[in-house]
Order: C-alpha cells, then structure tokens, then sequence
C-alpha cells in the first residue's frame, strides 16, 4: 500500500512538473523559431519573448462575439488548452513514473490530443462564417489522414517492447541504446515526424505565419475569436506543439528522462528537455525556411508516404522479431 | 417456475398486450398505451437477458401447429447478452416513440409491428432450436419491412427502400436456412446440440460456415451485401431506424458468434481470415461513405457499416489468434466484439433518436439545410454530442473503452507465431486507425453542420424543442453512453461472462493481466477534469475584469454579415474528402457554363451538381438487376396473346414428350 502511494506522489510530482515546464517553456520554443526564422531571414524579429508578451496582452483584452454564435464559441478554447495540458501531464517528458491507474498509455493520450482538435474543429464551423468552416473541414481532414500514421508508427515502437505504454517503450530504448538506430525505429520516428508536423500546422503542410485566407487552415479556425478565447486557441496549439515535439525528441534521444524521483534526477531531466527542445525547435526552424507550403491536395500524398513509412517499419519489426 | 422462465412468459403476455392495445385503444390513447407496453416489453428481455448471463436457467415450450415440435426458448449467457442489448434499445425506442409517432407511425399498423418486431428480436438469441430460431428470425424480418413501409404513401422512395429491404432479408433468411440445413444433416438433429457435433475442420463444416456468414453478414449489413441499409434507415420512421440499426444489426453478430464461438469452437485459422475480411472492408467502405454523407440518417446508416466493419475485424481477429492459441489476446479480441456491440447500440440508439427529434423539430434530414440547433433544441444537442463522441470513439464513452480493447488485443497478437498472424495485424490497426480518423471527421460534421453556427434553412430557424418522452429516451440513451463509458468494468465482466471467459476487470476499468494492460476511464476523467476547472477558473477570474462584449459584427471584414448561405455546409465540409478518396468514391460531378451571348470569356451562369453513389450497388447490383429485368422482357415475348402459338407450343410439347418417351 506504501509502496503505490509513493508511486502516485512520484507520478503527481513528474505530471505536475512537466505541466508547469512546458506551459513556460511552450510560448518561449515559439518565441525561439520565430526568431530563429527571423534571422535566417535577414530580419531582427520579436524576441524570444514577444510570445508571452502576446498572451498577456490577448488574456486582459475584451473578447468580442458575434451574434448568434453559441456558448461553443467559449467552452471550445477552454477545452482544447484542458486537452493539452492533460498531454502535457501524460506524456513521459520528464519521468517515467507513471500513475498505476492512469498509464501514458498510447491510445489515451492519441484520443486526448483528438479531443483538442475537435474542439478546435467545432469552434471554426461555430463562427457561422465561410472561412471557419473552411479551416475546420481542412483541419479534420488533415487530422483524419494523421491519425493512421501515428498509431501505426508508436504501434510499430510498441511492438518489440510488448506494451503501448509509451513509458515503457522510453524505459526500453533507456536499457538498450542500440534499439534507437535500428531500422524499425529510426523508420517509425520519420514517419512520427512527419505526422507531428502536419498535426500541429507547420510548414509545408499549413503556413503558421499566413495572412492569405484563402491558404489558412489552423488560422482560419480562429479568425473569429478574439481576447482569451483567443489567447486559448494559441497557447493551446503551442503547448500541443511543445508536447509533440518533446515526445519525438524523447523517443529519438531517450537519454536525461528520469525513471524514478530524485531531485538531481528531475533537474537534469529538466535540462535534458530544455535542450532537446531548443534543438528540435532551432533545426524545425531552419528545415521550415527552406520549404515551401504545399497544395492542399498535395497534403495527402504526404500524408501516404508517411504512412509506408510507418507501414515498412511495422513490417521490419516483425522480420528484427523474427530474425 | 424460474425466474427466466417467468420472464420469458412475461414477454410473450407483453406482445400480445401490446398488439391488443395498439388494435383496440381509442386514437388518442393508442401510443401512450402500446408504447408503454412495448417499453416494458425492452425492459423484460433486459430482465431475462440478465438473469440468463448470470447463468440461471429456464425453458419455456410452446406448442405450435407445426409438425417439427414445440418452439422453445432456452436463454443461454451468450443469447442473454443480446437480449439485454435487444431490450435496452427496444425499450429505449418505444418511449421515444410515445411522443413521436404521429400519422402513419402512430396507425394500428405500425404499433402492431413494432411491438411483433421487438419481441421477436429479442426472442431469437432466446431460441432453444433451430426451429425456434428461424421462425422469430423471421418474424423479426417480416415486422421490420412492414415497419420501414409505415410512411409508403407519402414518399416514393419509401416503397423503393422497402423493396430492397424485402430482398436483401430474405436472401439472408435462405442463405442462413440452407447452412443450417446443412449443419443439421451432417448433426444428425435440429437442436443446437446435436449440430454442434460437427467437426468443425471438415468440408461440411466449411460449406455451413461459408453460408451461413454470408446470410448473417446480409443481415448485420456487411459491404457487399449492405445496400438496404442505408436505404432503408432513412425510409423508416427514426425510433424504427433505432431500433433496426442498433439491434437488429446485432442478431446478425449474434449469428456468428453462436455459429463460431458456441456451435463450432475451434474452426481453422482461415475462418477467422474471412470474417477480418469481411470487417475491415465494410469499416473502410461504411466510414468513407458516411464521411461524405449530408442526408444525416443515410450517414448514420453508413456508420452502422463501419461499426458492424469493426465488430466482424474484431471477431475475426479472435478466431484467428485463438486457432493460434495465442489465447490472451483473442480473449481480448472476443471481448472488444463484445464491447463494440454493447457501446454501438448504445450510442447508435442516442444518435438515431436525436436525429428523430431534429427532423420532427425542423422536417429536414438534409444536414445542408440545418445549423444553429444547440441554443434551439439544448438536450437534443446534448444527446447528440454525447452521442458523436461515442461514434468518434473519443473519451470518456462506450466507443472509446471498446476501440481502446480492440486495439490492445490487436497490438499484443503482434507476437509473430504465424504468416498470417503477422500479416493480419498490422493491416487491422491501419484500418482500425483509418476508420477512427474517418469517423471524427464524420462526427465533427454532422455535430458542427447540423447543431452549431447559423440556421441555413427556414425550418431550423423555427426550430421546437421536442416532447418529454422524447427528450427522456434521448437522455437515457446518452447516459447509458457515458456510464459505459466511465465504468465499463460491469460491462466487461458481463461479457466475459458471455463468451465464458475468465473476468479480468473489476467494476471501474476493464484490464488484461496477461497482456499488463488497463484502462480506468475514470482517471481520464479527473485528469481533463482537473485541468479544465483550472483553466475555467482563470478564465472566470479574467471575466470578471473585463466581461465577453456581443456585437453585431465581431470581424466583418466586409460590413455586413454574409448570408448564412455563405456557411460551410456538410456538403463542403467533406469536399476535401471526396477529393482526396475521388478514386474510390467516383462522384459524379456535372459543371454546367452558361455563356453570355457574345463571348465565351464572359460567364452568365455556372451550374455545380455532384452526386455521390454507392459503388457496389452501382456496379454490382445494377448490371445484375439490368440483366433480370432483360430476361423478363424477353420472356415476353414467348406469350403474346396469340392463340395460335399457344396451340402451337401444346403440339411441340406434347411431341418432345412423345419423343422421350420412345426413345
């Protein structure tokens, strides 16, 4: 009984903690590739901290409504930050202690990031306007073509691990460094790169910095929304962007993630998200100045040849299992 | 007397109770009173269904005039589990119906059918017999058509749905009469035990196995032999397509499983393959279809496609895994089937009374001509979401603790023992994967189109909330959903009960020890709950500092609000869909230019149609009822009223006969 009580306080402390580094840190990883961008692109830009500054000025602005929109319009925002903070909680950034009763189990925490984008969805299609509804459409198609594509590639991880605990599947890849490189995982990570690229509205799937209604997808969503609700809507993705890209970094370089409480423990694993981010954010950055967004319909195909990606990698699992 | 058997006599009263008052109540009364019987009608099969899991037992023999013996109703734990779903959606549909019959649905005729129909849906996972069986299978068919014909005179495509209806079920009913038939002469006896003496690796078995799946999945509505469905959902009145898709579907399941799992445990690996084929065809067939549905019950009916896809997929995936003794993960697998039923009826119900209510609120089923129903119809929509979250397979409902089983059971038959084992899996977690993004995007346009933004129509801006029983049966649906969906241990253990497997989930999760795998939704639960009071609360605390201002135009760009034309409808919402499958969707599309009349550059009018068919229907359907219809024709001429050519054809015959006959 001891023993599950320390368990839960431990899994408290890493949730809570990783909640609390990624709702600072996730505005600042903005901040770092739009300065990033910015320089790459001969211009000064914002600061690394002009996304704060943002979020404060939008959370003490009066939210305008337009008439005939639903309570939707402010319970939608409200829920698509709950999603993610919940992501943030689940997912083993820190540590991999988990609550015995609520594993990082894949399928929950898929269903959790699901969550926030139909709640994102569904505040576009309430705006009652054309291009909300838009955004929205595109949004859950690309949503729907990611879905395969990540279940398939954390399937293919899960494979020789045994479990779709994403904890354990960082534990195994602790224990045994080679599985990192092997073909199955660097396959499976490639197409997850891909899929998170596309889930969170970057280059060359959707042009986050686009004033061109016509080309918007997550922008068009929140056309209509204004003060806090707005300030939900962006911290919302980026904390979902920070989540994603610190799942990627932690199964591509595992090492730093603590497997039990101590305090060096969680202050090097700190240090060790920190700097995966910060290099993951820098290289997104770079990647992005030299692309181009893609057609709309040009999406799809990305989207398939991701998902052979992520197919071959299940595939070569099953013949390394084998072997 | 036992229990069961006090039930199951309690049912057969509440039948005849129920035609009886449909045939003798005065008008006004007549719902109020059928619907009331035939709702404690649902709730005595839930009754007998339960008694039945718990495992006691009980006969009930009843004389017939038919030479082949008695019919007789012995409940077994498998039998019971539908019985509850039979019932819980029965009773559910009945109350609903109180308040929404009205013209033909509240004639004689129709209460009459729906109380036949219910109590012989439930009473077939009753049969003690093949008999037995066949005859409630059939009585359960024929109350059906009689139920989708209820609207005939007032719209064409009524008689046209009840048609295909009529066919498809009885090709089911012959297909189903002949495996059995030939199960029942290799048994040596028409009661189940002694057909369950056939081995089931012999060629017979096979023949009896193939036939019978096929005459099951016509009636579970599996692709290629789902065209009724969504054809008839749409024709029959909504508590009708209720009950029809949520459990009637299901006795096609029951089918299998009773065919599979009770009467030939133990078949080979490649009757697994089939049923997995089966599945994950109509999954991918029944979303894609719906996804880019806009009539709201067509688009339900497709979903019962993908659904019932899902149930086949995890079937299948049990029979192939337990022929591989990897028996932990086909326990699982068993069970996800099972959990896929209950948590299909229960949020297929919700959906199809929601969809009732919002076309007796507006007289659309067209989602084009919905919008902004959440503030005018407030339980309706709340029924609804809860409802799509369930069909999205999102937490914290019924669909979401079935999808999540389902995919455990997949991903720890992973362990490659086998070819066909390594190659089943993967292909079902694409699917499984394919199918729930599909089925969000589904959702998220029905809930959006039809229940947020403006009202895209006269009859939805003038929209009315719907009566109380209405409103009730809805919201037990909806509950039913999310209790399900929050402790799904009671559910699990129930079915495991079912198919005789060991329990693994206490009350508040479903787990699988074996395969170090739980679920406690509950926990999910205070996880967003937790988050989410705490951002409401900074949100409330920023509120009260500078309170949400409404205005006429928040970001009009332009000056004026656009008409609500101007909306994105469920027709282009799923436009980038039809684009990205146009290979397998094939619409037809038609674009009309009209020019003005002195040059081709200068545009008057552009003209826009697009249409999208249902391509095993058009391919494989049209070409055969092309070919019959050409026969017929034919034969025509044959007899053309002459009476010469009749004599003529006499003398022929009569010398072929005498030619014979020599020879």
């Amino acid at each position: 009984m001891n023993g599950s009580v320390g368990v839960n306080v431990s899994a408290a402390t890493f949730a809570t903690s990783q909640v609390l580094v990624l709702v600072v840190l996730s505005p600042l990883l903005i901040g770092l590739m739009r300065t990033v961008r910015a320089r790459l692109e001969g211009r000064v830009g914002g600061g690394v901290l002009q996304p704060w500054r943002d979020l404060r000025k939008l959370l003490l602005k009066e939210p305008l409504q337009a008439q005939g929109r639903s309570w939707w319009a402010m319970a939608g925002p409200v829920l698509l930050v709950s999603s993610s903070l919940a992501l943030c909680a689940l997912t083993p950034l820190l540590g991999t202690v988990t609550f015995p009763s609520l594993p990082d189990d894949l399928f929950v925490v898929v269903s959790i990031l699901l969550l926030g984008s139909v709640a994102l969805a569904l505040v576009g299609l309430d705006a009652g306007t054309a291009f909300g509804g838009m955004g929205s459409s595109r949004h859950m198609m690309i949503s729907a073509l990611v879905e395969p594509t990540v279940l398939l590639s954390v399937y293919a991880l899960s494979i020789p691990v045994g479990s779709s605990v994403l904890s354990r599947i960082v534990e195994a890849r602790l224990d045994d460094p080679a599985s990192v490189l092997s073909p199955v995982s660097l396959l499976a990570l490639l197409a997850l790169t891909i899929a998170v690229v596309a889930e969170t509205g970057r280059l060359p799937v959707d042009n986050p910095a686009t004033h061109l209604e016509l080309t918007m997808v997550h922008e068009a969503m929140v056309l209509e929304s204004s003060g806090r609700d707005l300030a939900w809507l962006e911290v919302g993705s980026w904390l979902r962007l920070g989540v994603l890209l610190g799942l990627v970094s932690t199964l591509l370089v595992p090492w730093g993630v603590a497997t039990d409480l101590t305090a060096a423990g969680m202050l090097v694993a700190v240090l060790a998200l920190v700097a995966k981010l910060a290099v993951a954010a820098t290289a997104l950055a770079t990647v992005e100045v030299a692309l181009a967004k893609v057609r709309l319909f040009r999406v799809p195909e990305l989207m398939a040849g991701s998902f052979v990606l992520a197919f071959l990698a299940v595939t070569a699992s099953y013949l390394v299992v084998q072997g | 007397m036992t229990p069961v058997e006090l039930a199951l006599d309690t049912q057969l009263v509440l039948v005849l109770a129920g035609v009886v008052a449909a045939i003798a109540a005065p008008p006004r009364l007549r719902s109020l009173l059928a619907g009331v019987l035939s709702a404690l009608l649902g709730l005595a099969g839930v009754l007998t269904g339960a008694w039945a899991l718990a495992g006691r037992h009980g006969v009930v023999e009843l004389p017939t005039a038919l030479s082949l013996g008695p019919v007789t109703l012995d409940p077994t734990p498998l039998g019971g589990f539908f019985m509850v779903v039979a019932g819980a959606v029965g009773a559910v549909a009945a109350v609903f119906a109180i308040g929404y019959a009205s013209g033909p649905a509240a004639s004689r005729t129709s209460w009459v059918a729906l109380a036949v129909f219910l109590g012989a849906m439930q009473l077939v996972p009753a049969a003690g017999d093949l008999v037995s069986f066949l005859l409630m299978w059939e009585l359960m068919a024929l109350a059906s058509t009689v139920l989708v014909l209820t609207e005939h005179a007032g719209r064409a495509e009524v008689r046209t749905a009840a048609l295909w209806y009529a066919a498809m079920t009885h090709l089911s009913f012959v297909l189903v009469l002949l495996g059995f038939t030939v199960l029942a002469h290799a048994g040596g006896g028409i009661d189940w035990a002694s057909m369950s003496r056939v081995d089931p690796t012999s060629r017979t078995a096979a023949v009896a196995f193939l036939l019978l799946v096929a005459g099951f999945a016509t009636k579970a509505g599996v692709v290629p032999v789902h065209v009724w469905l969504p054809r008839a959902h749409p024709a029959a009145p909504s508590h009708v397509s209720a009950v029809m898709s949520a459990a009637m579907v299901k006795m096609g399941v029951y089918g299998v499983l009773l065919v599979s799992i009770r009467l030939m445990p133990g078949g080979p690996a490649w009757w697994g393959a089939v049923v997995v084929g089966l599945g994950a065809v109509s999954a991918v067939y029944g979303i894609l279809q719906a996804s880019v549905a806009s009539d709201l019950k067509r688009l339900l009916g497709y979903s019962t496609t993908e659904n019932i896809g899902l149930i086949f997929l995890a079937l299948g995936t049990a029979l192939i895994l337990r022929a591989h003794q990897v028996s932990a993960a086909g326990d699982a697998a068993l069970l996800a089937c099972l959990l896929l039923v209950a948590s299909h009826a229960a949020f297929k119900a919700t959906l199809f009374l929601g969809a009732g209510s919002v076309l007796h609120a507006t007289g659309e089923r067209d989602l084009d001509r919905m919008g902004g129903l959440v503030s005018r119809l407030p339980v309706t929509a709340t029924a609804f979401g809860i409802g799509a979250l369930g069909a999205a397979a999102l937490p914290v409902t019924a669909g979401f603790v079935a999808e999540w089983t389902l995919l455990q059971a997949v991903i720890h038959g992973g362990r490659p023992h086998d070819r066909m084992v390594a190659v089943t899996m993967p292909i079902a977690v694409s699917v499984v994967a394919l199918t729930a993004g599909l089925a969000l995007v589904t959702f998220v346009k029905a809930y959006g189109i039809a229940f947020l933004a403006r009202a895209r129509s006269d009859g939805a801006a003038q929209a009315h909330e719907a009566s109380p029983s209405m409103r009730a049966a809805m919201l037990i649906a909806a509950c039913v959903v999310l209790i399900l969906g929050l402790v799904p241990g009671a559910l699990a253990q129930a079915a495991a009960r079912a198919v005789g497997l060991p329990a693994g989930s206490a009350v508040t999760q479903v787990g699988f020890t074996h395969l170090g795998a739980r679920l406690e939704p509950l926990a999910v639960l205070v996880l967003v709950g937790v988050m989410v009071t705490a951002v409401a609360l900074i949100a409330k605390a920023a509120a009260r500092k500078v309170p949400r201002r409404e205005v006429e135009l928040a970001w009009g760009g332009g000056g004026v609000r656009a008409s609500a034309r101007m909306q994105y409808t469920a027709t282009s919402y799923a436009e980038p869909l039809t684009r990205v499958f146009d290979d397998a969707l094939r619409p037809e599309r038609d674009v009309v230019v009209t020019h003005a009349g002195e040059s081709r550059y200068l545009v008057e009018r552009v003209q826009f149609h697009q249409h999208v068919v249902d391509l095993v229907e058009d391919r494989m359907y049209r070409p055969m009822l092309t070919l019959v219809e050409r026969l017929g024709v034919a034969g025509r001429r044959l007899q053309n009223g002459s009476i010469h050519r009749y004599l003529a054809y006499s003398f022929f015959a009569l010398v072929v006969v005498l030619v014979v006959v020599a020879l």
